[in-house]
């Protein structure tokens, strides 16, 4: 009977989560099934933001968010390439006035030592409106609501929706004066600050009066209140920004959020006392006049981005490069944004789990991580990247393009060995630069996924150059219509030459023993180290690798005391100059704490670099150019390294989808089909329920012989 | 008893001191106050001096332990130690090093710590408990046998395994619930299913193991005899009195924990998204964040004894022939 009962009640619960299976939302699902049908692009995020104050972010995992809250004046054009600055909040991109000391009005070109004052003048569009934010909202009389407000007022108060009123006004230029202002602020860090010292007039003065005449750190500082000469605020809707010197790159930072508005009503509710200690800051909540308003920040979780009611809209591109029509990129074109209603980021933590969602279609887009790669992609017997059938089936699309990035092993030119300028230095490093094969790494430990680099600058950036006339002749022959790695036969001569025949040193007869500095990143990097030390090996030079953690490694490269080690820069803009200003001499990490790693140090190549730096894109800039990256090929202070190729993945429902690695504002410009979505979410995620039935009918029955012999030990009797 | 519990409180200050100074010795070991402005700052065109200003405005510019250049008392706390510590014994947490308020973090991720941690510890005990005492009743038979090399295998095998082959088979093959993620209310239940289910069959092979041998301590003595013979049910004499006998091994290893649900867990936080302070404590390591770090291990060591306190406790509930004194 017993038995009897608990069969029962095993097909029961079977026939319940048979029936249950057969509804409309997937047990899956991790969203609310109320979503199916709406716009909503769903993404992770693996690391919570540091920062979402503008003034101070930097990083890529910041820019997500911002890119879509935040609008500076200028923006990247979303299809064109070669990377093309377009107006965002201004009228035009603003032009680069440049006089000289008498005032007299000088060319583009003009020379950057005859240069004594720039101008930008910035024109912005009227009627933009700001998001709803409390910080903005006003009383009938126009006071500000929320002004004013003490720790009582604030008791009930623990995050942004708490307040009840918001309010809006209109962007203007005094916006954008306070916001640069604040990259002086004492009590505020901006990673650019002092760099920008050097060319917004007045700036680091502004930051030491500030800082002298601001006692009390908790009291909010009316930036209004103080002069900065090189930031003049003309009339509403237009400003100045003057610089100490001709710096054409100076336009690209003005697309960044740095150069953001920030109005200075939001700035004082924010320091209103008790606001920080619950949390409430702009570095937390942000406030914009992009087509997104974050409405949840909950980063150990999801952050959540809605469409400001308040967005102006924009138009669509209507034109990009001449593949973007068949490709489908100008399907929208002229069509207002944003297409997105709804942008839900979830923390991800682990690959595992975020590109298993991606697979199931609770992602929209993806990255490929290593360990996943051969499940999606390979190569065609021609080396083309194309996607595995399971991808396929499932209307994935593969998006390509190369990185305006580098990866190199850099030597410490101030190092008695490897560094130096004498013809034995440099024979040794170019021996050991012909040895260590790239091509095989990428092809080992980047999945393929990157360009064996010539030079400092990659692919896509003005001043590379493709083909037989790119390659670096220290290193590669032109052969069969590709570069060809030199033998090693030649990198053994070199090491020859350099004094150390077989790798070891003619004088002593002892091996020649060179240090890597790396930073140890769990079981994989040790493949690839070990990898380093056969590529020296090659030559007889006894690879010691190094390993420490990061801060020492940052440590021995800031005093110099590596000898050789790996590296890497993502370009802030698509400018040569953001390369080479990693092999300018008075950037030298030993000099001035500056980016040059290496502390490479070529006066020939500092001069050119000032001359390259001011000039506009151009044959004469090329010329000056490819002048540079000779003289640092053959000083060759890097192992040129690689160009990382970036793969990504997307759904057959998320649309405009082409990559741009300049803009991080693209949200505005893609599309989700909710349809499709929906239906394939649920043709993919269909529960499976009799492996569970199942084993729940074997634990029953494995469990009916214990049972009996419990009963049968229960029923004995004394014998 | 009230004697031993101030007494025991009275001990647990030094040993905190003592903690806090280890975490303090470690964590500035492995980093300096540089590193952590550099981490904190950026690591591209960061000047000297934003990182003196990060430093200056955390209290980080002071020596660690001795100001040699300061006088009298102040040789030792004016330093990034004393200025840093004293506070923590009033359970001010202060700020994290990236602005944020400690206290209300954790008040915070506690919560969801707590919903994996408080089913998994709850119901892994009680079926953990069951299953020993079915395999103490067949002890000596090929359920035994069977049930011990499992107990092994299951044991063998890491936690990372149960947590990603769960993961996959639940999760992904057979789609029965979302693979990662939280949701506050009635509705995140469907996210607690799996870490639960991979939690508790992560313990149950050591549990079962431990637990059979206590009972099989217990099941050969002579008041169980004396039960049988009186004619109880075996399930009487496995619930009412082996286990109640056993009790006092079981509480030394349940109740020491009970604080520390709290806390969380590493790895299964990160791996399905959880947002409880298990991950909290990972990413302050991670991001050098030495506020945060400091505040966990302190919380932790008070919970920890507060659990050892609470085992001594609870000893004399279960055995009336222990006194507190």
């Amino acid at each position: 009977m017993y038995l009897f009962q608990c069969q029962k009640l095993v097909l029961t619960i079977a026939f319940c989560v048979q029936l249950a299976s057969c509804g409309d939302v997937s047990w899956n699902n991790p969203y609310p099934g109320s979503e199916q049908q709406e716009s909503i692009y769903y993404s992770s995020f693996r690391e919570r933001p540091k920062h979402l104050d503008p003034v101070s972010s930097y990083s890529e995992n910041e820019a997500q968010f911002n890119a879509q809250i935040y609008e500076p004046v200028i923006q990247y054009h979303f299809l064109k390439r070669p990377y093309e600055l377009i107006p965002l909040t201004a009228t035009s991109v603003p032009k680069p006035e440049y006089r000289n000391a008498a005032g007299e009005l000088l060319a583009d070109d003009a020379p950057a030592a005859s240069v004594h004052s720039v101008v930008y003048r910035i024109n912005l569009q009227p009627g933009i409106l700001f998001q709803p934010h409390p910080g903005l909202a006003t009383t009938q009389a126009g006071d500000l609501r929320y002004s004013g407000m003490t720790e009582i007022s604030l008791e009930k108060i623990h995050t942004l929706a708490d307040f009840k009123e918001s309010g809006t006004r209109e962007l203007t230029a005094a916006d954008y004066v306070y916001q640069i202002k604040r990259l002086a602020h004492p009590h505020i860090h901006s990673p650019i600050a002092g760099f920008m010292g050097r060319y917004i007039l007045g700036l680091n003065e502004l930051h030491s009066e500030l800082k002298n005449s601001v006692t009390d750190d908790s009291k909010f500082i009316d930036l209004r209140a103080f002069d900065l000469p090189g930031v003049k605020l003309i009339d509403r809707y237009v400003y100045e920004i003057h610089l100490t010197e001709k710096y054409p790159q100076f336009v690209y930072w003005l697309a960044m959020p740095f150069f953001a508005p920030i109005p200075w009503e939001v700035a004082q509710f924010y320091s209103q006392e008790g606001m920080k200690e619950r949390n409430i800051t702009l570095d937390w909540f942000p406030v914009g006049t992009g087509p997104y308003m974050l409405t949840e920040n909950n980063p150990n979780r999801r952050m959540v981005l809605q469409k400001n009611p308040n967005f102006r809209g924009e138009s669509y591109p209507e034109s990009g490069t001449p593949s973007d029509g068949d490709e489908g990129w100008l399907d929208s074109a002229g069509k207002t944004i944003p297409f997105i209603d709804t942008a839900v980021f979830s923390l991800e933590k682990e690959a595992i789990p975020g590109w298993t969602k991606f697979l199931q279609g609770y992602y929209d887009s993806s990255g490929i991580v290593s360990d996943s790669f051969d499940q999606a992609v390979q190569f065609s017997t021609d080396g083309e990247a194309e996607l595995t059938a399971e991808m396929r089936e499932r209307n994935i699309k593969l998006a390509t393009s190369v990185q305006a990035s580098t990866s190199y092993m850099g030597f410490n030119m101030t190092d008695e060995v490897v560094g130096g300028s004498s013809e034995r230095a440099r024979a040794l490093r170019r021996a050991i630069s012909i040895a260590v094969d790239y091509e095989e790494f990428i092809s080992i430990f980047a999945n393929g996924r990157g360009f064996a680099a010539q030079g400092p600058v990659p692919p896509g950036i003005f001043g590379n150059v493709a083909g037989e006339a790119g390659i670096n002749p220290y290193v590669y022959d032109w052969v069969n219509g590709k570069p060809q790695r030199k033998s090693l036969q030649e990198a053994r001569l070199l090491l020859a030459q350099a004094g150390y025949p077989n790798g070891r040193d003619e004088q002593t007869n002892k091996p020649l023993t060179l240090y890597f500095e790396a930073v140890a990143s769990g079981p994989g990097s040790k493949s690839i180290l070990n990898w380093y030390r056969k590529q020296f090996e090659k030559l007889g030079i006894q690879l010691v690798i190094r390993t420490t953690d990061y801060n020492r490694f940052q440590e021995k490269i800031r005093k110099g005391t590596a000898q050789i080690f790996g590296w890497g820069w993502n370009a802030d803009y698509p400018d040569p100059e953001n390369f080479l200003f990693l092999l300018f001499g008075p950037n030298a990490k030993t000099v001035s704490q500056g980016e040059n790693a290496s502390n490479y140090q070529n006066a020939k190549f500092d001069q050119l670099f000032v001359k390259m730096r001011a000039l506009p894109n151009g044959p004469q800039r090329q010329a000056t150019i490819d002048t540079m990256v000779d003289l640092v090929r053959r000083d060759g202070p890097w192992l040129w390294g690689y160009h990382p190729k970036a793969y990504s993945l997307y759904h057959e429902w998320y649309g405009n989808a082409k990559p741009n690695l300049m803009a991080r504002n693209t949200l505005k410009y893609k599309t989700i089909d909710a349809g499709i979505r929906a239906q394939m979410r649920r043709s993919w995620n269909q529960p499976i329920v009799w492996p569970v039935v199942v084993f729940f009918a074997l634990l029953f029955i494995s469990g009916v012989p214990a049972y009996l012999t419990y009963r049968k030990r229960q029923r004995e009797t004394l014998k | 008893m009230i004697s031993y519990i101030v007494r025991r409180i009275v001990y647990a200050i030094p040993i905190l001191i003592g903690v806090n100074v280890i975490t303090f010795l470690l964590f500035f070991v492995v980093n300096s106050p540089d590193d952590m402005a550099r981490l904190q700052l950026g690591e591209r065109r960061v000047t000297q001096a934003a990182i003196d200003k990060w430093k200056g405005e955390r209290g980080y510019d002071k020596p660690l332990l001795w100001n040699h250049e300061a006088k009298a008392s102040k040789k030792f706390t004016n330093t990034i130690f004393f200025s840093n510590s004293v506070r923590l014994f009033t359970f001010d947490f202060g700020q994290s090093d990236s602005g944020r308020d400690i206290s209300y973090d954790i008040s915070q991720r506690m919560w969801p710590s707590l919903a994996i941690a408080l089913p998994v510890f709850t119901v892994g005990l009680l079926l953990t408990i069951t299953f020993a005492l079915i395999v103490a009743f067949f002890r000596g038979t090929y359920l035994d046998t069977w049930a011990v090399i499992t107990c092994v295998a299951m044991m063998s095998i890491s936690s990372l395994f149960y947590i990603i082959g769960g993961q996959y088979l639940i999760g992904k093959l057979l789609h029965l619930v979302p693979i990662s993620g939280f949701d506050n209310g009635i509705v995140g239940a469907k996210f607690i299913i799996l870490p639960v289910i991979v939690g508790i069959i992560g313990s149950l092979g050591g549990g079962i193991r431990w637990y059979r041998t206590i009972f099989l301590e217990e099941i050969g003595k002579d008041y169980v005899r004396t039960a049988r013979a009186k004619g109880l049910s075996e399930r009487a004499v496995l619930y009412v009195h082996v286990l109640r006998n056993a009790l006092i091994p079981i509480l030394t290893g349940v109740v020491v924990v009970l604080p520390m649900l709290f806390m969380g867990s590493l790895i299964t936080e990160a791996f399905f998204g959880i947002p409880g302070l298990g991950s909290y404590t990972i990413d302050a390591i991670q991001r050098q964040d030495f506020a945060i770090v400091r505040s966990m291990v302190f919380l932790g060591s008070c919970l920890y004894i507060v659990g050892l306190l609470l085992t001594d406790i609870s000893y004399t509930l279960v055995d009336p022939r222990v006194r507190l004194e």
